[in-house]
Formats: structure tokens, sequence, C-alpha cells
């Protein structure tokens, strides 16, 4: 699949697909910033999965309202202390987790409330963001779309970065998947050569 | 005056219950009334029909005018018409005077059959779970078994919520504002502060002021201005009155100096005029016991295992008297027993008082909520 051309809807349910291929039928879900809710209605309609999501921006609730989906307005960097141990079977977090602050608390929270998370995010050590770091420039690219003085992300971490910290916080990678700006898998070096990387996590 | 889209000019209606009515205190109602208005028609299915429970001052009057008072517009008019978010073109909604009201329903002012007087001080203590207990027989009559939602603000708010647990299957969504699962001590303290201040005034008279020809005005001012204390921000007071001054001078009196002072004076001096004494304390009271948690040992989710509905919970930025936190908690409870919830935390710089304002993303959110509902 060529992304280079897909409109950002498009390349939405390519995320989408990545992510419901991981979770089983009638699974029950928890969404971390969730923006419109368009994963979990997608989540609803291909896999009959239900579930919530949680997010902050006034616009992304209503959204969710509109597409139907359960929606819980409130700041994830404040904890998850009121979802229960265990009260789901996936926890995601798509493209999220870098503009959350308590990186370490979430990703913690995360096992305690489901039994596994997948989590994506953009890679900052990808090939061409280290090509724009090169030539004196903060990256912008597909998966990292913002211009620095505009961006919402407030964590900039690399695949190596987070399975650093997933070994820290004791958490088992039971899956990755990362993926070109074309939207091919990276097997070799995804470091260098992924820009979107998927993570299948458990508890050690 | 009505607007474009207004339901126009309305009638109340009556409603008589002859049967009698066994009150959560143990008290017996012989039969009891309820007056109420319908907007929009009740479609073949029967399945369109919304629920507005009012809160503590509110009444049956939700929306349009009356043929002989055009300025009297419902108190939620801003919500419910042709084209608005709770749309009449869509929904059969009613709104009902709760019992023990004081705008026709049944309560202190109503004649006590057994002594051919008015009730007064003598009507029972009625609870949010005796109002929807009345509201239930006022949906047998109107043929209305199953709501596609009941709706409300505050203490409409747990009508909304006590429906799902007291008749689970006669409700598919629940849409509570600016709400909360029971009051705080806080809650508590400010209602006892605006009841004390109706039972010391001289003209309360235990309650029977009617038979002495006088209203416990002094009282009765006095608690709505500490309850609208309540219903406003901090913010939204200094904006509204910061310390304006009424003369551009400090007058060293008792009198009006202050913008706020005024306000709070003509706010209570309003409310005096019309509202009875004893439904309002009555009314703090409901407030007060409302706890569907009491019974499972303060375990709101144990109570709520009973509900059925779809849940659509809405809390506002300022909101100090329900804060979000109140409404979080219900969220969450709803949660632990797996329904389906939604939650809109909207910012609105108006405290409490923010759920009866048409603050557009708040009215926007409502809309798609209400839009999605299948009837």
């Amino acid at each position: 699949m060529n992304l280079r051309k897909l409109t950002k809807q498009e390349r939405d349910r390519f995320d989408f697909a990545v992510i419901a291929d991981w979770i089983p039928r009638n699974n029950r879900v928890l969404d971390l910033g969730c923006g419109d809710g368009s994963l979990l209605r997608y989540l609803r309609e291909h896999k009959d999965i239900s579930g919530y999501g949680v997010e902050i921006d006034h616009d992304s609730v209503l959204g969710c309202i509109r597409n139907n989906v359960d929606v819980i307005q409130m700041n994830i960097d404040h904890g998850l202390s009121g979802f229960e141990d265990q009260s789901f079977d996936y926890v995601v977090i798509s493209q999220a987790l870098q503009a959350m602050l308590a990186t370490e608390r979430i990703l913690t929270e995360m096992l305690r409330v489901a039994r596994e998370a997948v989590v994506s995010f953009p890679n900052f050590a990808y090939r061409t963001n280290r090509e724009a770091i090169a030539n004196g420039r903060v990256p912008v690219s597909e998966d990292l779309p913002y211009e620095w003085y505009e961006t919402p992300n407030v964590r900039f971490f690399t695949i190596a970065d987070f399975e650093a910290l997933c070994d820290k916080l004791g958490i088992a990678i039971l899956e990755r998947r990362a993926f070109n700006n074309a939207g091919q898998l990276v097997t070799e070096d995804p470091n260098l050569d992924g820009s979107l990387a998927f993570y299948r996590l458990g508890r050690k | 005056m009505t607007s474009e889209n207004s339901v126009g000019i309305v009638t109340p209606q009556r409603f008589r219950s002859e049967a009698p009515l066994t009150l959560k205190s143990g008290a017996v109602l012989p039969g009891f009334e309820l007056v109420y208005e319908t907007y929009g028609t009740l479609n073949a299915a029967r399945s369109n029909a919304v629920l507005v429970c009012h809160a503590l001052s509110g009444s049956h009057h939700v929306a349009g005018t009356y043929a002989d008072n055009p300025n009297n517009l419902g108190w939620w008019d801003n919500l419910v018409g042709p084209g608005k978010p709770l749309d009449t073109q869509k929904f059969f909604v009613i709104g009902v005077n709760n019992l023990g009201g004081c705008y026709g329903s049944t309560g202190p002012l109503s004649t006590n059959p057994e002594t051919g007087k008015r009730y007064g001080a003598d009507f029972p203590l009625v609870t949010v779970e005796d109002w929807v207990a009345a509201q239930a027989r006022l949906a047998d009559a109107l043929g209305i078994d199953t709501w596609a939602a009941v709706l409300g603000g505050s203490l409409g708010g747990m009508q909304a919520l006590e429906w799902s647990l007291q008749f689970p299957d006669r409700i598919r969504h629940v849409v509570a504002i600016a709400s909360a699962p029971k009051l705080s001590a806080q809650n508590i303290a400010f209602n006892e502060v605006a009841r004390q201040a109706i039972l010391s005034d001289p003209d309360f008279h235990g309650g029977h002021y009617a038979e002495h020809g006088v209203v416990p005005k002094r009282g009765l001012r006095l608690a709505r201005m500490i309850g609208h204390i309540t219903y406003l921000s901090d913010d939204q007071m200094d904006e509204k009155f910061g310390r304006r001054l009424r003369h551009d001078e400090h007058r060293f009196s008792y009198d009006v100096d202050f913008e706020v002072e005024s306000y709070l004076r003509y706010q209570g001096d309003k409310f005096a005029g019309f509202f009875d004494a004893n439904t309002y304390l009555a009314t703090t009271k409901a407030l007060d016991y409302f706890d569907p948690a009491f019974a499972y040992d303060g375990d709101l989710a144990g109570a709520l295992a009973r509900a059925k509905a779809e849940f659509f919970i809405a809390s506002f930025s300022t909101d100090w008297r329900f804060s979000p936190a109140r409404s979080r908690e219900i969220v969450f409870a709803l949660l632990k027993n797996r329904r389906r919830v939604a939650y809109a935390e909207i910012d609105c710089d108006a405290g409490h008082d923010s759920f009866l304002l048409d603050d557009a993303h708040y009215h926007a959110v409502l809309r798609a909520y209400l839009e999605n509902i299948a009837v």
C-alpha cells in the first residue's frame, strides 16, 4: 500500500486495521485519547468490539457522541484511578502517547486496567526525521505532521527508547509492527526505517 | 415572546391518580393530582416520549408560553422545541410539576381532605423516589410504557437516575446534567441554612402561615439568596458584578452598596413573592435524602446494578455545587456495571446554573446525544 497519496481518513483506516487485527472479536476495549471515536466505531462495526473512549478535547468528545461512541471526558494525565483492575481486555493508545505527559504512569496503569495493551506512536528516529535534524530542522512528516510551534506532542521518542522504557517498567513486548512512510512492514532495523510503530504489550 | 422554533402557546393539563400512594416515609396520600404540559406528538409506537424533570424551583412549564401570559416562557425553552436540541418534531416531551410542588400539583398548598384546610406543614415529606413513583402513574395514564429518555439538570438529573433504578425496564436513556449521586455534607449544610432561614421567620407559624394570613417572606428570601450564591461561580459573580457600586461611593450603611447585594435582594424578593415556603423546605429535604447507595453500604455501583438504561452524563467546569467530580462518581459506577455511558465535562463559566443556559458546545453535545436515540 502506498500511503503517500492517501487521505488522512485512509491513513486512519490503515492504523485501525493494524490494531483491529490484534484484538479478538467481542472483546472490551478502552481507547485512551480516542479522538472523535473513529477507532472504536471501526472496532464496533468490524469486530463487534465494545468499549469506551477517553478524551480531553471538547470537539473530539462531541465527535464521539455523534459517532455514538461511549466517551468519558477526562484528562488521562491525571491517571486512570476510576477504572477498575483488569476491567478491559485491551486498552489502546493510538498515536496519543506522545501527547501525554505522565508516560510511565499511563503505561503502568494501562496494564492494570486491561489484560493487554496496544500502543502506536510515530518513531522519532525514522530515517527522514533523522535527516531533518541533520539539516538543522525539527522534522515534519506524515506521522509527525505538525510544525514545532503548533504540535500537541510533548514527548518525542523512538522505537529503541520505547522498548527500553517497557523493559524498565517490566512490560512484555508481545508483538511489534513497524511501517515505513509507504505503509510497508519494516523488519530490518525498524528504528531507522519504521515511521509508525505498533506494539502489543502485556505483563511480564 | 415566542421565537421561530418555539413550541408556541401551551396549556397545562391535570392528571388525577385516585389510587393511594404510599410514600417512602410511610405516609400515605389517598390520591393526588399532577399538573403537566406536553410538547410534540406521541408516535404510534409510543416510543418517542421524553420526561423532563425539574429542579428545586422549576415547574411543569418547560417550554412555550401561555396565551394569557405571553412573557411566561418555559424554564428550559432554549432546549425544547421544534429543531432545538430536544426536538419536539421527533420527541413527545412532557414536563410535570412534582408531587409536593407549588405550581398546581398536590402539595402543601392543596386542601387536606381530612381537615378541609390547607395541608401546609402537614403535607408529608416526599422524596425523589416518591416523585418518580408519581410520575410513573402519569406515564401509565398517558399510555407511555417506556420513556425514550428521562432528562433533567441538578435535582432533575437525580430523578432521571432514580427512574433507571425504580423502573429499569421503563427507561431507555438517562440524561443527567449537573447532577450528583447524593449531596455532600457541604450541600446539606447550605440546605440547612436555607431551611433555618425559613423555620426561624416569625411569619412561619410552624408551617401553617396560611391560617395566619401571612407568608414567611423574609425566610424564603434569605433561603433563595443563599441558594443563588451556590448556583453561580466565583468567576462569574466577579464578571457580572465585581465590586461595582450602586451609587459610585461607599455610603456607610446597610442599604445596597454593591451591585451583587442588589442582585441577591432582587432574586430573593422575586422568589419569595411566588414560591411556597413549605414546598421549598420539603424539596431541600428530598435533595438531602437522595442517596441510592445508602441501602448498599455506600456502594453506588451496587445500587446502579439494577439499571438497564444507557446514560448521558454532563457536568460544568465551574459548577462547585455539583462539581464534575460528582458526575464522575456516577460515570465510574456505571462503568463498573458495564453500562453504556457518555460523559461530557463542559467548559462554561456560569457555575451550576450553566445547565439552563444555551452554551453552544453544551447544546451541540446534548443535541448529538438526543439525535442518536432511536424512536
